[in-house]
């Protein structure tokens, strides 16, 4: 474990890596995420994602956020365990009959105020899944969205594009500079 | 004892069903099926239903002879097969709450995906108007001295697929799990009915996420074996190149997710750069990086070009490269092993009852692997050995992926060095005529069955079971007397697919 701890400390941070496009679009991205959710924010943004029907597909990229090529923590986006403690909901799936009134409740848990972002194809109007009698539908069908994240699943450079786009907006809703 | 194809002589053989026989059977041969499952000399694959009609998939162990029985129930009943062999009971239960079939004499008739939040009862068979208000569930008892219980979900703390957990414990001990599934239920099946192949294989890939790959894999090989389609050799490698690349993101990304479940963040930081690694390379040769929508009927949608293949064999190297020092970490930290070693264990006598598939059941004891048992091409040509222990504990499971990480490794080397040149894709050919086909195919966590009916080139029926349907039930039981802190522990090293249970 030594070795691999020591080898961590030595190595060169893994986004700062040789800029292949997507290496560089990344750095560039979290750099003005991290700038402008300070400036909002001045502290941590808080997400609860909440699985609201999704083929699971939607998690995967979100959880790849976390990994160190993304690190999404570094700029004080955090993921938390509680909706009580989030300032976002990061909402996926097509929002599934069985899954609307933990959606609802979920969403009333989180303190204002809060944003919904919905990530995912599905969370914009149910995608493939439409029209099925097991689905509701969009994420807006149930709880209002500030923010739709397009792509099946999108990719966790969308994810912090999405993410910032809100910041920016969050910016110009309240009048913060 | 009669053999499978003893059994398939006893009904009347139903024409255009590939590859395996499906024969229409009377209710003695139905129940006497049931008994041998129940005594363990069959292994159950599948039950499902159609609005007058029910379906049993099932292997004989020895010889991988399948065969598929049908039971017409004009009546809206059946026999239970629940009733002599526990595996099928969810089944039975879902295929009374999307049919309205009820399985008779069955010792659990409790719905299992409809929660009464449909607006309808049976959607798939004779619709009726939903109860005006839902019963409440009832949880299977557990009672004594100083127990109390713990509810869990549907939303989870992280994030994760929704579901709820009812615990009972006693003190920090678990007594009793029993888990209330659905909360995802997509109706795909229903969408399936009246779809076109292209839109089917869609939707297939997109019943569980984590399982893409092997899910439109499965769907495509079920249409082909309908059709009697043989598809193009540079298919059929490629397709097996996507079905490793995705095992070996998800068994990476799962080896530190189980770590980090025990408090080992590094493993799972060093795991997940491993996953990323491999998305990346499939983004770059496929497009995408789940490689979502490449497996279609026919052959494949896109093909692999030389910078692709390059990508491919870097992250190989890289994974060669730091792989090994994980793994060498993961089994000299006494920590960990003590988190892993002898906890939530699946006695093996379980894991072939439940014919539970993937890493659950060749942790356990259970060798069978569809690439290995049913050898569907390209793996009759290529070389690998199929990991198996008998400990069943999560240090079982967790030895398992590290060991079909190393197998994967070695057969995507040997598909990329034997990829032949050549078309991708053959025209699908649309027959107006019936046809049904079936095939099971080995995602990454186990036997992907699908079944299917085509008529006038549209889907009249399809049936997708997810191996989680044998492994969910089994989680509850390896929890027992393990404590409550150790259940996400065995709940990762399990990994069941919500989405792809639920449907
Ligand atoms: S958008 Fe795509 S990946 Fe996300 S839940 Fe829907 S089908 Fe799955």
């Amino acid at each position: 474990m030594r070795k691999l701890l020591f080898e961590s400390v030595f190595r060169q941070p893994l986004t700062e890596l040789a800029p292949s496009a997507v290496d560089a679009a990344v750095a560039e991205l979290v750099a003005a995420v991290g700038q402008t959710a300070r400036r909002r924010l001045g502290r941590s943004l808080s997400i609860r994602e909440v699985d609201a029907g999704s083929c699971n597909g939607c998690e995967l990229e979100i959880h790849a956020l976390n990994n160190a090529y993304y690190d999404v923590e570094r700029f004080g986006l955090r993921f938390v365990a509680s909706p009580r403690h989030a300032d976002v909901l990061m909402v996926t799936g097509p929002v599934t009959k069985n899954m609307r009134e933990a959606l609802e409740r979920t969403y009333h848990a989180t303190p204002n105020p809060k944003w919904v972002v919905a990530v995912g194809d599905c969370a914009r109007d149910g995608g493939c899944f439409a029209g099925s009698y097991a689905v509701v539908g969009g994420v807006s069908e149930v709880v209002p969205v500030d923010l739709h994240i397009p792509g099946c699943p999108p990719t966790p450079t969308a994810m912090l594009q999405g993410l910032l786009a809100l910041l920016e907006r969050a910016d110009a809703d309240t009048g913060a500079s | 004892m009669p053999s499978l194809i003893d059994l398939t002589l006893e009904g009347r053989k139903v024409g255009q069903h590939g590859p395996w026989p499906r024969v229409v059977v009377d209710a003695s041969v139905w129940t006497f099926a049931a008994n041998e499952l129940a005594h363990g000399r069959w292994s159950l694959l599948g039950l499902w239903g159609e609005p007058a009609t029910v379906h049993m998939a099932i292997m004989d162990g020895q010889t991988a002879g399948i065969a598929v029985i049908s039971l017409d129930c004009p009546n809206r009943r059946f026999p239970s097969v629940g009733r002599h062999h526990p595996p099928a009971r969810r089944l039975e239960r879902t295929i009374h709450d999307l049919f309205g079939l009820s399985a008779e004499d069955s010792p659990d008739v409790r719905p299992w995906l409809d929660h009464n939040r449909w607006g309808v009862r049976f959607p798939l068979g004779e619709r009726i108007d939903a109860l005006p208000k839902a019963a409440p569930y009832h949880f299977l008892a557990a009672e004594g001295d100083g127990l109390h219980q713990i509810p869990v979900g549907p939303v989870h703390a992280g994030i994760i697929e929704p579901g709820h957990f009812r615990f009972t414990a006693s003190g920090e001990t678990v007594v009793r799990l029993e888990q209330r599934l659905g909360y995802v239920h997509k109706g795909i099946d229903g969408l399936m009915t009246g779809a076109s192949l292209e839109r089917g294989v869609r939707l297939a890939g997109r019943t569980s996420g984590d399982s893409t790959v092997a899910y439109a894999y499965a769907f495509s090989r079920a249409a082909e074996a309908a059709l009697d389609l043989v598809v193009p050799e540079r298919a059929v490698f490629l397709r097996a190149l996507l079905a490793e690349l995705e095992r070996l993101a998800n068994h990476l990304g799962d080896i530190g997710a189980i770590c980090n479940d025990a408090s080992f963040a590094l493993m799972h930081a060093h795991c997940g750069l491993l996953r990323e690694s491999v998305l990346r390379a499939a983004g770059a040769a496929f497009g995408h990086r789940l490689m979502r929508d490449v497996i279609v009927a026919g052959g494949v949608a896109r093909d692999v070009g030389n910078d692709g293949v390059e990508a491919i064999q870097a992250a190989l190297d890289n994974i060669r490269l730091r792989f090994p020092a994980l793994v060498e970490l993961y089994d000299n930290t006494a920590s960990l092993q003590d988190r892993t070693v002898d906890t939530g264990t699946l006695k093996a006598s379980l894991a072939s009852q439940y014919a539970a598939g993937g890493y659950v059941g060749r942790a356990s004891g259970r060798s069978f692997d569809t690439r290995r048992a049913l050898a569907y091409p390209p793996y009759d040509r290529l070389r690998f050995d199929v990991p198996v222990l008998n400990e069943g504990d999560v240090n079982a499971r967790v030895w398992i992926r590290v060991r079909e990480v190393e197998q994967s490794l070695a057969l995507i080397d040997q598909i990329l060095s034997q990829l032949p040149n050549g078309p991708i894709r053959k025209e699908v050919p649309l027959g107006g005529e019936v046809r049904e086909g079936m095939a099971i195919v080995e995602g990454f966590r186990g036997d992907v069955l699908v079944w299917l009916r085509l008529r006038n080139g549209l889907i009249e029926r399809c049936h997708m079971r997810d191996p989680s349907w044998f492994q969910w039930p089994l989680l509850e039981a390896v929890i027992e007397n393990n404590i409550v802190a150790d259940f996400p522990l065995c709940n990762k090293s399990f990994n069941c697919s919500y989405s792809g249970h639920d449907l």
